[in-house]
């Protein structure tokens, strides 16, 4: 049973708060000899692999670092760009790290706007009327549970498909916020939460919602 | 702030009324010292009441069950029944309805702000509790109502009750969250 994640988006729908509650996935690292059997293209400041798939490294999956040293974007620890570098007989063998590429905060920024609007559209395309938006969504591997306030502020958690409690874990994380978040002077509305109390309350909400499963009424 | 809320059993928080009507008493003097007239001091405790208030609601919808109010008088039997009840300890009666529904009175018979004040001659024209008008202005504009709160009697000015008139002014649709009517 896990908690992947948690994000706390505005009413304007922007992300105010994101926490990753995982490790990262396993990477895999590979010498290679020339010509490399994978296919690699770049996409989006990253070098993914595009086709071939063999011992843990899958298509999808970003260079992290070669030779040890993590990579920079599309370019080398040394500021050469990783595919020239990796076309260059002279560099071989070469080991080379892969993994599944991480959210940017950017990114994270985007998928949280994304969502905002997803929402929207859920209660609006609602062939019933007086419909919510989207208060669960489905995948194979996780399922996301979003929970809105009164007033506009949503909280929406990534957790494991089999874990039990979210929504108590949801109401949980709306008094962590207006306890740790509002209450704390210095914070301002819609502002994104920096909030070192905030931190320490949620990652032990979540922790106790791993262990325990459904929490009791208001605790 | 006598705070009888649901944060349940042996965790609540309550604590006296007393420190909050002492820390209330305190700030108000301090801004009768800084201001010189009342009318501006009256206007501060309404705007630090609404800074409060915007962010007051959140953890009173975070605690209590309350669901989202359609029609005033609703309104009105939570802000009294539930929430005072919560924040202050007392719950005001609720008086003197408009014909069209849009407006009405807290009659609050013992406002624990007030428990320990004079008010001095040369203050007439201070709303010792103006602050309880911010709140209530800013808490509902975040669930999408925007009223229009004032005292209109005062035991402190001699009036037999302290009475709170809310007018509904109107539903704020801008921002409205999806999902919502």
């Amino acid at each position: 049973m896990a908690i992947f994640s948690v994000y706390v988006v505005n009413k304007a729908g922007g992300l105010i708060y994101q926490l990753d509650h995982y490790a990262p996935r396993a990477e895999s690292e590979k010498t290679f000899g020339f010509p490399l059997e994978l296919v690699l293209r770049p996409h989006d400041e990253r070098v993914l692999v595009a086709f071939g798939q063999r011992d843990g490294v899958r298509v999808g999956h970003a260079v992290l670092a070669i030779n040890g040293l993590e990579v920079n974007g599309r370019l080398t620890a040394d500021g050469r760009d990783v595919l020239e570098f990796l076309s260059s007989p002279a560099n071989f063998p070469v080991a080379i790290r892969f993994g599944r590429p991480r959210l940017s905060s950017n990114e994270k920024l985007m998928l949280a706007s994304m969502f905002h609007s997803l929402f929207a559209i859920g209660s609006q395309l609602s062939p019933e009327p007086g419909s919510s938006g989207i208060e669960m969504l489905e995948t194979d591997t996780f399922k996301l549970h979003c929970f809105q306030t009164l007033t506009g502020i949503k909280f929406v958690v990534l957790a494991d498909p089999r874990q039990s409690g979210i929504d108590s874990l949801l109401r949980k994380i709306y008094e962590i916020y207006s306890d740790f978040a509002l209450k704390n002077p210095f914070y301002s509305l819609e502002m994104p939460i920096r909030c070192e109390l905030f931190d320490q309350h949620l990652k032990l909400a979540l922790e106790v919602a791993e262990k325990a499963g459904p929490f009791g009424p208001g605790l | 702030m006598a705070r009888q809320g649901s944060r349940g059993g042996a965790e609540s928080k309550k604590m006296s009324s007393e420190l909050f009507t002492l820390t209330y008493g305190a700030l108000v003097t301090q801004l009768c010292k800084d201001y010189e007239n009342d009318e501006d001091v009256n206007k501060q405790l309404d705007k630090m009441g609404y800074n409060i208030g915007v962010r007051l609601i959140e953890d009173f919808l975070a605690r209590s069950n309350v669901g989202r109010c359609h029609d005033f008088r609703e309104t009105a039997d939570v802000i009294a029944k539930v929430a005072f009840k919560m924040y202050l300890g007392i719950t005001p009666s609720i008086t003197n309805w408009s014909p069209a529904g849009d407006e009405f009175s807290l009659i609050l018979e013992n406002n624990p702000l007030v428990d320990f004040v004079e008010l001095p001659d040369n203050h007439s024209s201070l709303i010792y509790s103006n602050l309880l008008c911010g709140v209530l202005r800013g808490a509902l504009e975040m669930v999408q109502m925007a009223v229009d709160v004032k005292f209109v009697q005062d035991t402190l000015k001699g009036d037999g009750v302290t009475e709170i008139r809310m007018k509904f002014i109107r539903r704020i649709e801008d921002n409205l969250p999806a999902g919502e009517e």
